[in-house]
C-alpha cells in the first residue's frame, strides 16, 4: 500500500491574492495566513510556540496594560502606516505611565477582498516597528468580515509594560505651579494623514511623527524621578484634549503660551488652509509632561538631548482654577480658552 | 510663516492698541459691529478684545452663512438627501446645524442618507461624473464669497451636459443683511436705527469685497451715517480697521474705507461678478434665521439654468419653521444680546448640544465665545508666564 500522499498547500499569492472569508474561518487558510504573513513579520520565540496565548515571566514592579484600536484612512501615509501606528500608539500608551513596554498582542479585522500584498506590507511594518522598539508581538488574532463591512483592515493592539518600583505617573497629580513641557512640534501626524485623503490632496513634505516614545520616557524618568507628575501623548484631540483631560483629573487649570508652542510652518499653513487648529490636530510621536518646577530645567535638557525631544519646549504652567479652564496667551498678546474639540474638526465654509 | 506671521505680530498689535487707546476720546463709547463670522472668530481666537481700551467694544453681526440659514432650508436638504437615488454634497460645517425635530444632516447620514462632505463645488461635479446613476445635489450656501464657485460649477455642469447634477441654492447677500440690522423700528430709543444696540460703525468682510468691491457699501454708509471699513481676517487687519473706525467717528465721517488694500479694490472682481450675474438672479424674498424675511437678499438660479435648479427639479417648497422659542440667536445675530447673556448659553446650549445656529458653526458668535472666551465671564485673570 502506498504511503498517504503528503498534503500540499499552494502558497499564498502575495502579489495578486486577496483576503477571502476562509482566511478568518479558523481552518487551514487561517493558519496559512498566519504562517506566511504574520509569523515571519513578527518573528519571536513566544509567537513561534504557536499557542493561543503567550506565557512569560514578569519582572518586579507594577504592571501597566493598555489597549487601542487603529482605524485610519489612508492606511499608508507619509511617515508611516496603520501597522507601525498600531505598534507605536500602544507602546506610547504604556510608556506614558513611565513603564518599560514588554509585549504586544495584535488583533486584525480584515475585509474580504483586501490585498494580501498590502497586508504583508502592513505586517512587515508592524514587525519592524516592534523590533526597533525592543517590544515583541507575542500573540494575536485574525477575523475576516464580508466585503463592504470594513475599511480594508482594522488593527487592535494591547500592550503590557512594567513601571519601576516607586514611580507613579498619573493624570490626577498636576499641582499649581507645575511646569508643562511639550516634546516637539504639534500636528505633524494629522496633517500628513489629511494631505493624503483623496478628496483633499494638497502637497506637503510633512511626515507623520509616529514613533515609540518609551526610550525618551526612560531618560525623563531617570533624570526627574518623582518630580515628574505625569505624561500624556496628545493623540486624537491633540494637545487641547490632553490638557483638558488632565485639568479635569487633577482639578486644576492650565495657562499656556502660544508663542512657546512649536508648530512647523507647513503644518501651520495646512491648518490655516483648512481652518483647523494645530492644538486639536493628532500627534503620534509627541508627549506632554507635567513636572515640578524645580526639575523642569533638567527635564527639558535631557529631553532636548534625545532625538525624539530635540524641539522640546516649556509651554506653560499649571494654575489653580476650579473651573478647570485651559487658557492660552496668544502670540498676538490676547487671552483665550483652549477648549476640547467638539465633534470632528470640520473645515469651515469660507 | 511668511505672509501670516506678519499679520499676527504681537509687538505691532500692542503699538496699534496704544494708538487706539490714545485716540479714543475718554468718556466716549465706541461700538463696532464685525459683520462677518470670520472676524468674530478672529476677535475671539486672538483675544483682540483684551487689547482694546474699555470704551472700544466689538459687537458680533449676522455674517455667518451657517448661522443665518433657516431651519426650513436644512429640513429641505435633509428631505432631499433621504430621497432614493439622491446624493447630497455639502460643506462640512453644515452637517451639525440643528433642523426641526432635533435632526441634522449628520443624523440623516447615520440614518442612511447619502450625504458627502466636499471641500469645493468641483468635488460635487466630480462625484456626479463618476456616479451617473446618482442624482447629485450640491447644497450651496454662503455669502458672495462662495457664490462664484457655485456659479462656475453650474456653468461647468451645463458645458459637460451633466444631467444628474443640480444645485440647492441658498446664497445670500451681505449689503441687505447690514441694512436689515440697521433698518429696524426704533423700539426703545437706544439708537435711531438698530432699536436696542448702538452701532457706531462696521467692519466689512474682506473676502466678500474681493468679489463685490467696496462700492456696494457706499449708499448704506451714507444713508445710515455709519462708517464702514472693509478689513482682512488677520488680527492686525482687525486692529487697524478698528483704529480707522475710531478716527472716522472722531472726525464725524461716515465713509467706506478699505483696510484690505492688498486684495480688495473698489470695483471688486469683475469676472466673478459676471459669472454670478450670468447664473443667478435676485430672489424676491428669503428667510434668514434671526433676521426674518428680507426682500432682495438672496439669489436663485436664472430661468436659463432651471434644469440645474434642485428646487425646481425636486419641487421644493420651503416651510418656515420656528426656532426654539428660548433661543436668542436672532438677537445675538443683530448684536442686541451677547452670547453669554442668552439664558441657554452654557446650560442646555453648547457646541456638543447646540440649540441654535450661533452655537453650531465655529464662526458663530456663541460658538466662538464658548470656544475661546467664556473664561472672560469671570473677573480674575492669571498672570502671563514667560516663554522659554
Amino acid at each position: 500500500m502506498d504511503p498517504a500522499p503528503r498534503l500540499r498547500t499552494r502558497r499564498l499569492d502575495l502579489r495578486n491574492g486577496r483576503v477571502d472569508l476562509s482566511h478568518g474561518a479558523g481552518g487551514r487558510a487561517t493558519t496559512q495566513l498566519i504562517d506566511e504573513i504574520f509569523r515571519p513579520a513578527f518573528d519571536n520565540p513566544l509567537l513561534a510556540q504557536g499557542n493561543d496565548q503567550a506565557a512569560f515571566d514578569v519582572p518586579a514592579g507594577r504592571m501597566v496594560m493598555s489597549t487601542d484600536s487603529y482605524v485610519i484612512s489612508p492606511l499608508f501615509f507619509p511617515g508611516g502606516d496603520i501597522g507601525s501606528l498600531a505598534v507605536h500608539g500602544t507602546i506610547n500608551d504604556v510608556a506614558m505611565a513611565g513603564a518599560r513596554p514588554l509585549h504586544l498582542a495584535a488583533g486584525f479585522i480584515l475585509e474580504e477582498g483586501f490585498q494580501l500584498a498590502d497586508l504583508q506590507r502592513i505586517a512587515t511594518s508592524m514587525g519592524r516597528a516592534a523590533r526597533d522598539a525592543g517590544v515583541a508581538i507575542v500573540t494575536g488574532d485574525t477575523k475576516v468580515v464580508e466585503r463592504g463591512s470594513g475599511d480594508g483592515v482594522f488593527i487592535s493592539t494591547t500592550g503590557i509594560g512594567i513601571v519601576p518600583p516607586g514611580l507613579i505617573l498619573s493624570g490626577d497629580r498636576a499641582r499649581p505651579g507645575d511646569q508643562v513641557i511639550l516634546s516637539g512640534s504639534l500636528g505633524d501626524h494629522g496633517v500628513a494623514v489629511m494631505s493624503q485623503r483623496n478628496n483633499l490632496g494638497f502637497e506637503t513634505t510633512i511626515l507623520s511623527d509616529s514613533a515609540a516614545l518609551h526610550g525618551l520616557v526612560a531618560e525623563m524618568v531617570h533624570v526627574a524621578g518623582a518630580s515628574l507628575r505625569l505624561l500624556r501623548d496628545p493623540t486624537r484631540g491633540g494637545l487641547a484634549a490632553s490638557l483638558n483631560e488632565i485639568a479635569q483629573q487633577s482639578n486644576v487649570g492650565f495657562l499656556i503660551n502660544e508663542h512657546a508652542i512649536p508648530v512647523k510652518d507647513q503644518v501651520a499653513a495646512a491648518c490655516e488652509l483648512l481652518g483647523l487648529d494645530p492644538l486639536h490636530v493628532a500627534n503620534e510621536g509627541k508627549l506632554v509632561a507635567v513636572v515640578a518646577p524645580e526639575a523642569a530645567d533638567a527635564l527639558l535638557a535631557v529631553m532636548r538631548a534625545h532625538p525624539l525631544g530635540r524641539e522640546a519646549a516649556r509651554i506653560g504652567e499649571v494654575i489653580a482654577d476650579e473651573q478647570r479652564f485651559v487658557q492660552m496667551i496668544t502670540s498676538f498678546g490676547g487671552g483665550r480658552i483652549v477648549d476640547w474639540l467638539t465633534g470632528e474638526q470640520l473645515p469651515r465654509i469660507c | 510663516m511668511k505672509y501670516i506671521d506678519e499679520y499676527r505680530d504681537g509687538t505691532l498689535a500692542r503699538a496699534i492698541a496704544t494708538t487706539i487707546a490714545s485716540e479714543a476720546v475718554p468718556g466716549r463709547h465706541y461700538q463696532f459691529m464685525e459683520f462677518c463670522g470670520g472676524h468674530t472668530h478672529a476677535v475671539s481666537r486672538y483675544g483682540i478684545e483684551d487689547l482694546l481700551p474699555s470704551n472700544v467694544r466689538m459687537v458680533h453681526g449676522p455674517g455667518c452663512p451657517v448661522c443665518v440659514l433657516p431651519v426650513g432650508r436644512i429640513d429641505d436638504a435633509i428631505a432631499l438627501a433621504l430621497r432614493p437615488g439622491v446624493t447630497l454634497c455639502t460643506y462640512a460645517d453644515l452637517m451639525r446645524v440643528p433642523a426641526s425635530g432635533g435632526g441634522s444632516l449628520l443624523k440623516a447620514r447615520s440614518a442612511g442618507a447619502d450625504i458627502r462632505m466636499v471641500y469645493s463645488t468641483m468635488d460635487a461635479i466630480r462625484i456626479a461624473e463618476d456616479e451617473p446613476g446618482r442624482d447629485v445635489v450640491f447644497f450651496a450656501i454662503g455669502f458672495e464669497t462662495t457664490t462664484p464657485a457655485t456659479a462656475i460649477a453650474i456653468r461647468l455642469a451645463r458645458r459637460k451636459m451633466l444631467r444628474n447634477f443640480s444645485v440647492f441654492c441658498n446664497h445670500v447677500l451681505t449689503p441687505p443683511a447690514i441694512r436689515a440690522v440697521l433698518d429696524v423700528p426704533d423700539d426703545d430709543n437706544a439708537d435711531e436705527h438698530t432699536g436696542g444696540v448702538r452701532i457706531d460703525g462696521f467692519v466689512g468682510p474682506a473676502h466678500v469685497s474681493t468679489v463685490i468691491g467696496t462700492t456696494p457699501y457706499v449708499a448704506l454708509a451714507k444713508h445710515f451715517r455709519k462708517p464702514v471699513v472693509v478689513a482682512g481676517f488677520e488680527p492686525l487687519d482687525m486692529m487697524q480697521a478698528i483704529l480707522m473706525l475710531v478716527r472716522q467717528i472722531n472726525d464725524g465721517r461716515h465713509d467706506v474705507e478699505n483696510q484690505y488694500i492688498r486684495m480688495v479694490s473698489e470695483a471688486g472682481n469683475l469676472i466673478a461678478q459676471r459669472a454670478i450675474a450670468e447664473v443667478f438672479e435676485l430672489r424676491a424674498s428669503f428667510e434668514w434665521r434671526g433676521l426674518g424675511e428680507l426682500p432682495d437678499s438672496a439669489l436663485q438660479l436664472r430661468e436659463a439654468y432651471a434644469d440645474l435648479d434642485a428646487e425646481r427639479r425636486f419641487s421644493i417648497t420651503t416651510v418656515s419653521t420656528a426656532d426654539n422659542p428660548a433661543c436668542e440667536c436672532g438677537d445675538v445675530l443683530r448684536g442686541r444680546t451677547k452670547p453669554a447673556e442668552c439664558k441657554l448659553f452654557g446650560t442646555v446650549c453648547s457646541p456638543e448640544t447646540p440649540m441654535g445656529s450661533c452655537m453650531v458653526s465655529p464662526e458663530g458668535a456663541c460658538a466662538a465665545h464658548w470656544a475661546y472666551g467664556r473664561f472672560r465671564n469671570r473677573v480674575a485673570r492669571q498672570p502671563v508666564p514667560a516663554a522659554t
